[in-house]
């Protein structure tokens, strides 16, 4: 267990080394930053976090490829993922480590946007239920896409085809509910399931249901399994 | 317990190796054995295998066939064992150039599994025997190639480890450069295991106990340097002799003429002495042909000596057979270095997997 803070820690402190993370950081910032103060003057007469929460999805599905595009395709294309291989370290580490890393850089960027739902607090009651709610949302899909993107970075040593890869699954991902209109019978059923919109829709109303929290973690699950077993396969 | 012997006597076994990408052989079957504290210099030709052998070695890559053993462990079947013996640096010297010096070698000591509280002295250690505390505040980036290499070999035996594969540790070096290299590969040699690949003859000789060479996926010798001179000596019996002035085509033609020789092979460079190889299978015979001509009519002989095989002779009597196959070489050659090219290269590329 040491060892995939271990991971952490390294990739943390690159993240931080590195203008990429800043870039996404501040850009990040800026767009749900705007989006929540244009929608905060549309609306003035409710007091919700509705219009932030509704447009993060679709740019998280941008940001997370580009936290997770570097981290296992330059490891390959420089070889230090070769060396780290030899070392008594499992593959299952690395990814984990890896993992967090990004995760962690994700949490860093949502407390940034704490100050919105403290600004509205101060305006009037505030439903701080649904905006937890919000916030458990995101990290939870802000987690899958991390482990999508962690995915494409792990299948190849470009980071471009890592980032293109990834943000063609997560945006697949996030409009397959929307491509089938209006849902009727089983395969509307399937094709809404499995959808990541879908669900985090239902938890930002406020209300987290186990069949959503499941859908994410068999998500992240599946896409750290592959992820350990390509890297495994060491085809580079 | 089997094991267990195989542990105090040999670092390295290696039994039929065996690796194929594709259609590819990279290795076609090898055999040797390392022992403990021994400094092996593996040579060939590029694309013959090296860095092949080497991954296998260090359970980075699987064999088709057959197996090998580090340190006691199975490098296939028990990984994990020889992970923690094995200290390796890979051919291209990977770092993570955003790193700071000082970090890197510290995450290298937490993942080698390094105790925390003797970290910092085995960084202080290992700095101070690769020469590289001026830069242990430096970006990775900024290194030179030298320092480079010394940060990779720096992290390569942080954690002590009993068995130390460097693939090809001085390629792209100045000289001066490469010469402390060695000096630090030979102080580590005094107590540990060590396998070095290299395609530069000289290198060995400075280092090595003994030499294992490699040709298109065959080991076509090993031994100490001694053992191979002597070989190379046998296939290639001869004299040097060396005239001054004359005409270097009169001297060619009257040593053709002579009765014993086989062959002439001129190696003059300078100006004013011509030098010849002459090859022959009764030396003796030779000599005394040479020294009678010589009273007959002078032709200035300056010198008379048995031919040693330079460290370049050697290296080609084990890497082309013979004359005949030296064409069919080079374009074996060429091959090689698409073998190679697939060594690094995926053989089949994640891309596609990617793109489904």
């Amino acid at each position: 267990m040491n060892k995939v803070f271990f991971v952490t820690k390294r990739e943390l402190g690159s993240y931080f080394n590195s203008v990429v993370a800043y870039v996404v950081v501040i850009l990040f910032l800026v767009i749900t930053g705007s989006i929540f103060w244009l929608s905060y003057f549309d609306e003035v007469s409710v007091l919700s976090m509705r219009g932030f929460f509704n447009q993060a999805p679709l740019f998280l599905a941008f940001f997370a490829p580009a936290i997770t595009m570097g981290l296992f395709a330059t490891e390959k294309r420089s070889g230090t993922l070769e060396l780290l291989m030899t070392m008594p370290i499992s593959n299952f580490q690395i990814v984990m480590g890896k993992f967090f890393a990004a995760m962690i850089l994700l949490a860093v960027v949502f407390a940034m946007t704490l100050p919105y739902p403290y600004t509205l607090s101060m305006l009037g009651a505030l439903d701080w239920g649904a905006v937890f709610a919000g916030y458990a949302g995101l990290m939870l899909l802000g987690a899958t896409y991390t482990a999508i993107g962690l995915m494409a970075s792990s299948w190849t040593r470009d980071q471009v085809v890592a980032i293109l890869t990834a943000f063609a699954i997560c945006m697949f991902l996030y409009l397959i509910d929307q491509l089938v209109g209006q849902p009727t019978g089983t395969a509307a059923y399937i094709a809404e399931y499995a959808s990541t919109s879908y669900h985090f829709r239902s938890i930002a109303r406020g209300v987290i249901e186990a069949r959503n929290v499941v859908y994410y973690l068999s998500v992240i699950g599946v896409c750290l399994v592959v992820t350990t077993l390509s890297i495994g396969a060491r085809r580079w | 317990m089997d094991d267990k012997q195989q542990n105090t006597e040999e670092s390295i076994v290696v039994d039929g190796l065996r690796k194929s990408y594709g259609d590819v052989d990279a290795l076609r079957g090898i055999d040797f054995g390392v022992r403990s504290g021994e400094i092996v210099g593996f040579l060939g030709p590029n694309g013959a295998g090296k860095t092949t052998t080497m991954k296998i070695l260090t359970g980075f890559m699987a064999a088709t066939d057959g197996h090998a053993r580090v340190a006691g462990f199975d490098v296939h079947r028990q990984s994990d064992q020889v992970r923690k013996k094995i200290g390796y640096l890979p051919e291209n010297v990977p770092l993570y150039d955003e790193m700071l010096v000082y970090d890197y070698l510290r995450f290298i000591a937490e993942v080698q599994e390094v105790k925390r509280a003797h970290r910092d002295e085995r960084i202080d250690a290992v700095a101070e025997l690769t020469g590289i505390d001026a830069v242990m505040g430096r970006t990775i980036s900024e290194l030179s190639k030298g320092y480079r290499q010394r940060v990779g070999l720096a992290q390569a035996i942080i954690h002590e480890p009993e068995v130390i594969i460097l693939d090809e540790p001085t390629t792209g070096l100045d000289p001066n450069q490469i010469v402390e290299i060695r000096d630090v590969i030979t102080t580590i040699g005094q107590e540990k295991t060590i396998i070095f690949s290299t395609h530069i003859m000289q290198e060995v000789t400075a280092v090595c106990d003994r030499i294992i060479i490699i040709d298109d996926g065959e080991l076509v010798a090993d031994g100490t340097l001694d053992e191979l001179e002597e070989k190379a000596l046998e296939a290639t019996p001869g004299v040097m002799v060396s005239f001054e002035g004359g005409d270097e085509e009169d001297l060619r033609n009257y040593l053709e003429g002579l009765g014993a020789v086989t062959g002439v092979v001129d190696v003059s460079g300078r100006q004013k002495t011509h030098k010849f190889r002459l090859l022959s299978d009764d030396i003796s015979e030779l000599r005394k042909a040479i020294i009678d001509g010589e009273s007959r009519t002078p032709r200035g002989l300056l010198s008379l000596r048995a031919a040693e095989p330079t460290l370049e002779e050697i290296f080609r009597l084990y890497t082309a057979k013979n004359d005949d196959e030296q064409v069919d070489e080079e374009v074996d050659g060429e091959e090689e270095i698409s073998a190679e090219a697939v060594d690094c290269q995926p053989v089949e590329k994640p891309e596609e997997v990617a793109g489904e």
